[in-house]
């Protein structure tokens, strides 16, 4: 796989007939050193510093290994729940004109606007057994604070513009001849939706949702506050690294956030390598 | 003309379920928190956000945010442009490589800069011996939120400029336009509304991050204290509505954000009309 | 070109904001006092006093800023480079870690009275109105009735004295029988209905999500706490037998030489000594040993015996090792 798409690349070297591509990876490559590997060598460093062993009775210990089921599955659930409800909220954005339309539009990045620790704050206080929504879904049997469904609704609610944001500007540019080939041939709304909106913008959504997902394993201020932080049931992987740092454990802090960091490049890599064939097969192999 | 989903029912339904959704999942929190603000009266209100820590540290938010946005606009510019132009080999790791903010959480964030600059870091030793203070001083603020902040705008451009493909600009380059003026031209009108969304969420998270800030900030108060951090100094110390009055602050300039887009892209479509 | 002149006068005009707004008097020396997390009232309150005094005593105006976080945190900082010039904390630990890197002296408990703390405290409990559950002492809280909240013994110094009275309370109940002690505090921690990464957390789910019977802190705390959210909906106990909680001061003596402030950080440890001083902390419901102050607000601090740590598990090195680094006892106490 990975021999096709070099041989692909270095065979393609000569057709390079847009100009900017020295300028280009000079900002890049400089950027990319120096903000972000630069400082990862510190986390390198610290992870240096243990032996293979240490290292994986660090991420192994029993506790940690009950966060990561805690956090990849309200994580999962978040992302899914944000897929749909991402869609629909950009769909309705581009496509129609209603009273309020400019508001909720502004209060799609309210989420990354409010720092986490208030999200947090708010969500308990709203979902709680004594708050505005916790007193309705309570009777109902469903409690959302200190279980995982408030660490998920954490999580959902700090990584929804993601998925809008990411969808919105395709959305706004798919040309109306689309929706009306789509349509003339007789098509109806669900299926034209299925068959020609929904492949354009599975690359948009993929990756909105991949980063929502990614988002969310790394969130801590807006969960800690509802998650009830009990040993093995709802505490989340951030948690066991805010612990280690506490105890000015560095290199276990590194250890477990590495963990996190292969898990989210590894999936981003997937979606990226992915993305890429599907943007060719669109293109009629033209990338 | 006509489009997909058009049809009144179905329209109706879809902006019902969105506008009853968003005002259940993200209005009433903004509701609660301008609730939480205002509780004790406008005086209360009023009274902490007029005082000088409050406003030093609204000062400081706005500070780093405006160096923050340009620094980020030009590194997805440029970066977008790389991956969705060319081919060259590892491209897709570069592409992932500029995800790793997202994967790393944000007090390791801060936490890997101020194992590398702060004084037993790799570099910090030499700063400290020369006197160059970037942690616990506003650089240091600066340089973890850019760290933060600067997948946004490349991840706002890649899916949409791939999507769009290179034929234009090709068709430009073989009619002999000067690579400035393709960008400007031909590309720039393309991309602007997810430019545009990249700012916003740049902006966005910029004012808001607290993870990585508080690590690096020191927590001076008048002189190190983000917005972010002073809120949750208050509520520390009880200051329920001191803290969510800032809290609103925050609110307010996401707002503001997206009045200033509203207001560029009511300009834009009355240029369309004109031209 | 219009945006792009108005986005210039809008730096321009933020840069001289934050310019403005920087310390007016660059002349003044200035004290960084780094400090735990709740402390920002108590030092907002001392700070003007002290400048007073110490403008009384050497004729010099002088300014102190003030940096507030989580105790770690905030040691971790100067660790790394933040310039403080004395530290006020709740944790001796965190003090000695700067003690163990050069930072601080050898010697620092020793260089001021009371082990270099000015003012202690106790763990105590707030309870709800009317006490309806009967809580009085520490085996009421393992009691199957009783829920609990008080913060992570992992990420909070306040939650280490809780989980250490306890543990001390145990011991001289059963005699020091081990697995009895340790059954004891399986309950205790198995009563806590939520885990919150600091008090302030644990404060506002006892309070404003009304979850628990009980909520472990500071006597400190759970006065300002009642003081804060109603006098009459709550109810203060403080157990027959108890926890010292000490709150350790120190001069930073690197940064204090570097920023040529040593007599003033010193000046300032001292101020908190003097009878001036302590009145200011007992009012704000800490203990304090000042004799005449110590009288005047006799009423409000409640006779109890105060367990050391020494005397519960040696030392505070001890008991990071014995109980909470991981894999140690609170670990095995916790494990299903």
């Amino acid at each position: 796989m990975s021999t096709r798409s070099l041989s692909i690349g270095i065979g393609s070297t000569p057709k390079r007939v847009l100009p900017g591509f020295g300028l280009s990876l000079g900002i890049s490559l400089t950027f990319v050193s120096l903000v972000l590997l630069l400082p990862l060598t510190g986390l390198v460093g610290q992870l240096a510093d243990l032996s293979l062993a240490q290292y994986w009775a660090i991420i192994s210990d029993g506790r940690v290994v009950a966060s990561y089921i805690v956090t990849i599955g309200a994580a999962a659930v978040a992302a899914i729940v944000n897929a749909a409800f991402g869609l629909l909220l950009a769909w309705v954005l581009v496509r129609y004109e209603f009273p309020g339309k400019r508001l909720l539009d502004a209060l799609m990045d309210l989420p990354f606007a409010l720092p986490t620790a208030v999200a947090g704050i708010t969500l308990a206080t709203l979902y709680s057994s004594n708050g505005w929504m916790g007193r309705l879904l309570e009777p109902l049997g469903l409690q959302v604070a200190y279980t995982w469904v408030g660490i998920a609704l954490a999580m959902a609610f700090t990584s929804i513009p993601f998925v809008v944001r990411t969808v919105q500007p395709v959305l706004e540019d798919m040309p109306v001849e689309v929706d009306e080939a789509a349509l003339t041939l007789g098509a109806s709304d669900g299926t034209a939706f299925r068959r020609v909106i929904l492949p354009h913008l599975w690359p948009a959504l993929v990756t909105g949702t991949g980063l929502a997902f990614v988002r969310s394993l790394g969130e801590f201020g807006a969960i800690i506050f509802i998650a009830g932080n009990m040993p093995y049931e709802t505490e989340i992987t951030s948690l066991m690294i805010f612990v280690r740092l506490q105890e000015y454990d560095y290199a276990g802090a590194s250890a477990i956030a590495s963990v996190i960091l292969f898990v989210s490049l590894a999936l981003l890599l997937a979606i990226n390598i992915w993305q890429g064939r599907f943007i060719k097969r669109l293109h009629g192999g033209r990338g | 003309m006509q489009r997909i989903g058009d049809a009144p029912a179905v329209r109706r339904l879809l902006v019902f379920l969105a506008v009853a959704l968003s005002a259940l999942f993200l209005l009433l929190p903004l509701v609660a928190i301008f609730a939480q603000a205002f509780a004790q009266g406008i005086g209360v209100f009023w009274a902490n956000v007029n005082n000088h820590y409050t406003l030093a540290a609204i000062s400081l938010t706005l500070f780093v945010t405006v160096l923050t946005i340009p620094m980020c606009l030009v590194f997805g510019v440029a970066l977008a442009w790389l991956v969705t132009r060319f081919s060259f080999p590892g491209r897709r790791i570069l592409q992932t490589l500029i995800d790793i903010p997202f994967a790393v959480s944000p007090v390791v964030a801060g936490l890997i800069y101020l194992l590398l600059y702060g004084r037993n870091g790799w570099l910090g030793g030499w700063l400290d011996t020369h006197d160059i203070q970037l942690m616990f001083a506003w650089p240091g603020i600066l340089m973890v939120t850019i760290f933060v902040t600067c997948p946004f705008v490349a991840r706002e451009l890649i899916p949409l400029m791939q999507a769009q493909g290179s034929r234009e600009e090709e068709a430009a380059v073989t009619l002999g336009a000067p690579g400035w003026t393709i960008f400007r031209r031909v590309t720039l009108p393309n991309i602007r509304w997810a430019l545009l969304y990249g700012v916003i969420l740049t902006n966005a998270r910029a004012v808001g991050e607290f993870g990585a800030v508080s690590v690096v900030s020191g927590a001076i108060r008048g002189q190190t204290n983000t917005l972010p951090l002073h809120l949750e100094q208050l509520y520390q110390d009880y200051n329920t509505v001191g803290a969510f009055a800032s809290a609103s602050l925050l609110a307010l300039i996401a707002l503001l954000t997206l009045a200033a887009k509203a207001s560029m892209e009511w300009r834009a479509a009355r240029r369309e009309v004109h031209a | 070109m219009y945006a792009l002149k108005r986005f210039h006068r809008a730096v321009v005009a933020i840069v001289l904001g934050a310019s403005l707004t920087a310390p007016a008097m660059a002349s003044d020396r200035e004290l960084l006092n780094s400090s735990y997390d709740i402390a920002r009232e108590l030092f907002s309150a001392i700070n003007p006093e002290f400048q007073e005094w110490w403008q009384a005593e050497h004729g010099e105006s002088i300014a102190v800023q003030q940096s507030h976080g989580g105790s770690s945190a905030q040691a971790r900082s100067i660790l790394q480079g933040l310039r403080a010039d004395v530290v006020t904390y709740n944790q001796v630990t965190d003090v000695q870690v700067l003690a163990d890197a050069g930072l601080v002296d050898e010697d620092w408990q020793e260089q001021f009275d009371n082990n270099a703390s000015p003012y202690y405290s106790t763990t105590a409990f707030l309870v709800r109105e009317g006490n309806p559950k009967g809580i009085e002492n520490w085996d009421d809280l393992a009691r199957d009735d009783v829920s609990l909240v008080f913060p992570n013994p992992k990420t909070s110094g306040n939650a280490r004295y809780t989980y250490l009275a306890a543990w001390g309370f145990a011991e001289e109940a059963f005699d020091g029988d081990e697995e009895q002690v340790h059954d004891f505090m399986r309950t205790f921690l198995r009563n806590v209905a939520v885990f919150d990464t600091g008090g302030r957390g644990a404060t506002t789910s006892f309070i404003e999500r009304g979850i628990g019977d009980v909520l472990i802190s500071f006597e400190s705390e759970v006065n300002n706490i009642r003081g804060e959210y109603g006098e009459d909906d709550y109810e203060v106990i403080v157990p027959p037998i108890s926890i010292l909680a000490e709150f350790p001061v120190a001069v930073v003596q690197t940064n204090a030489e570097r920023n040529g402030n040593d007599d003033l950080a010193r000046g300032y440890l001292d101020y908190l000594y003097t009878e001036e001083g302590q009145r200011l902390l007992a009012g704000f419901n800490y203990r304090v040993h000042h004799e005449a102050v110590v009288e005047e607000f006799a009423d409000q601090f409640p006779e109890t015996e105060l367990m050391r740590v020494e005397d519960i598990v040696g030392s505070w090195e001890e008991a990071m090792d014995a109980h909470f680094s991981g894999g140690a006892l609170l670990d095995q106490l916790q494990r299903r």
